[in-house]
């Protein structure tokens, strides 16, 4: 997951530092459970929920959003999970690789998609994501669940469910790991 | 005759595809890169939209000297794929029967603004003198009888996808070794893997000298199917006969075509492969060509993937063959 940060966010490369704990693992299991709780209200229940993580920050916390649901409805919900490289818009400005095999289970017609990722920073992901999903279908509507908005939009993306709000300047890293949440720099 | 993959493996080319050996300073590494990628883009060919925007605005122009057609449709869909627009240029129908020069139509194509050329020619080390003149990618659809370097990695990518690996894996390779460049670039590919590959021609089919090759020679077909993991059939270029370097074309089958009999010898799980076209009937039977482990229209199908996977490498994702960037 820090992997990730550190591929799409500026500087790549080097090695990250962490300054400060900003979730500890209990505070992810909580906030989990609570956007767990907000999907089910949200959507007044599960039906046609299909959850999709982001390679691969996404991927885990799909995971454990779903483990929640399950324990909290007792619904197996559908998770899949999606590598946005071929639908970036900075192709050809830096390297661009996807990092696993997209799984999107079924045909997304008339689901209601919740998007999940790690870190929702500028937002472009998230663009990308959006694209991407149009390509399995048209989905009832896309919601977005993020362990942590940092802030920094640049495109007008806002998440449906969020684990922590957090103030950041542009030059930090947030990094989400299983074992919490860290904030600190790239050192090259 | 320069021995597969040799130089390149020592300067590896970030921008062109001309050899299998281009692939990065480790070739395997090159390779592995490869066939990760094209787990991706089988994924996307099996979408109902098989297509994704990532080449956008790119243009990838066929440059084809010599007949082929599952080659450059192959290249074309895989462009196509990756929403890149395409040109084919066909010199059937083009100012090269006026006499005009490869390094005319090269820079005039370059003047039209192009990403990548596919270039495929009846000489051998062609492709290389484009990219010297070309600022865009060149890739090697064939040379002569040099290089055919896309053919390689799907060939590795389906022994990858039916067998589960190339390494360790013994693999015959059978015919017509002296005109291939399919067998030249195979050969690189799958020893560069780890694979244990056995050259089955007679002498007047073998390259005259496999000096530094890493393979070994067999003469006689039967005594090596036993043991034969994967059975890579060579076309017969019959518009090589008249050389003579066989007798006819049922002589040679009597002795290298893969029968239904020979067919028998092969272990239960071995694979037959193929690059196309086939002479049915003189390289492999009919029958044969339709068995279980006949693997020749994956190799057709997990071509498009493959050529998909190269084109992004070179063209959209900016990290260079064996990926040392930010893996």
């Amino acid at each position: 997951m820090a992997e990730r940060e550190r591929r799409l966010t500026p500087p790549y490369g080097g090695v990250f530092v962490a300054r400060t704990r900003v979730m500890s693992a209990d505070d992810m299991q909580r906030a989990t459970w609570r956007m767990a709780h907000e999907i089910i209200e949200r959507n007044h229940g599960l039906d046609g929920v299909v959850l999709i993580g982001l390679q691969t920050g996404g991927v885990p916390l799909a995971a454990r959003l779903a483990e929640a649901l399950r324990q909290i409805e007792g619904i197996e919900v559908p998770v899949g999970c999606l590598d946005v490289a071929f639908y970036r818009d900075d192709i050809g400005l830096r390297p661009v690789l996807p990092e696993a095999v997209t799984d999107i289970p079924g045909d997304l017609d008339g689901h209601t998609v919740v998007l999940v990722d790690d870190v929702l920073f500028t937002g472009r992901t998230i663009r990308a994501a959006l694209d991407a999903l149009t390509d399995y279908g048209r989905a009832r509507a896309v919601q977005l669940a993020v362990m942590v908005d940092r802030g920094h939009r640049e495109l007008p993306i806002r998440p449906d469910f969020v684990g922590k709000n957090l103030p950041t300047r542009r030059d930090e890293v947030v990094d989400v790991a299983a074992d919490g949440v860290d904030l600190g720099e790239m050192v090259k | 005759m320069s021995r597969p993959g040799s130089g390149a493996r020592r300067h590896g080319d970030p921008r062109n595809l001309i050899s299998i050996g281009d692939l990065g300073p480790d070739v395997a590494d090159g390779i592995e890169e490869v066939m990760r990628l094209t787990d991706s883009f089988v994924e996307v060919s099996e979408r109902a939209i098989p297509k994704v925007p990532t080449l956008r605005g790119r243009t990838v122009v066929s440059l084809f000297f010599e007949d082929s057609t599952r080659t450059r449709l192959s290249f074309e869909t895989a462009a196509k794929r990756l929403s890149a627009d395409t040109m084919t240029f066909s010199v059937g129908t083009s100012s090269v029967k006026k006499g005009e020069s490869l390094r005319d139509t090269v820079e005039t194509i370059e003047a039209m603004g192009v990403d990548a050329i596919v270039v495929r020619h009846a000489s051998s080390g062609v492709p290389r003198q484009v990219a010297q003149w070309a600022e865009a990618s060149v890739i090697n659809a064939g040379d002569g009888w040099h290089e055919h370097p896309t053919q390689a990695l799907l060939d590795c990518y389906t022994i990858r996808q039916r067998a589960g690996g190339v390494a360790g894996k013994r693999i015959a390779i059978v015919g017509d070794v002296k005109h291939s460049r399919v067998a030249r670039s195979d050969v690189g590919a799958f020893t560069a893997l780890g694979a244990e590959v056995t050259l089955v021609a007679p002498p007047t089919l073998l390259p005259p000298s496999l000096d530094g090759w890493p393979v070994k020679v067999s003469h006689d077909l039967d005594s090596v199917l036993a043991s034969t993991d994967v059975c890579y059939l060579l076309r017969m270029q019959r518009e090589r006969m008249s050389e003579a370097l066989v007798p006819s074309l049922r002589e040679y089958t009597a002795l290298y075509g893969l029968t239904a009999r020979r067919a028998d010898l092969l272990p239960e799980h071995a694979l037959i492969m193929h690059p196309g076209p086939m002479n049915r009937g003189v390289e492999i039977a009919a029958e044969v060509a339709e068995r279980q482990g006949a693997v020749i229209v994956d190799q057709v199908r997990n071509g498009v993937a493959v050529r998909m996977a190269v084109l992004f490498l070179l063209l959209g994702s900016g990290t260079e063959w064996g990926g040392e960037s930010d893996r």
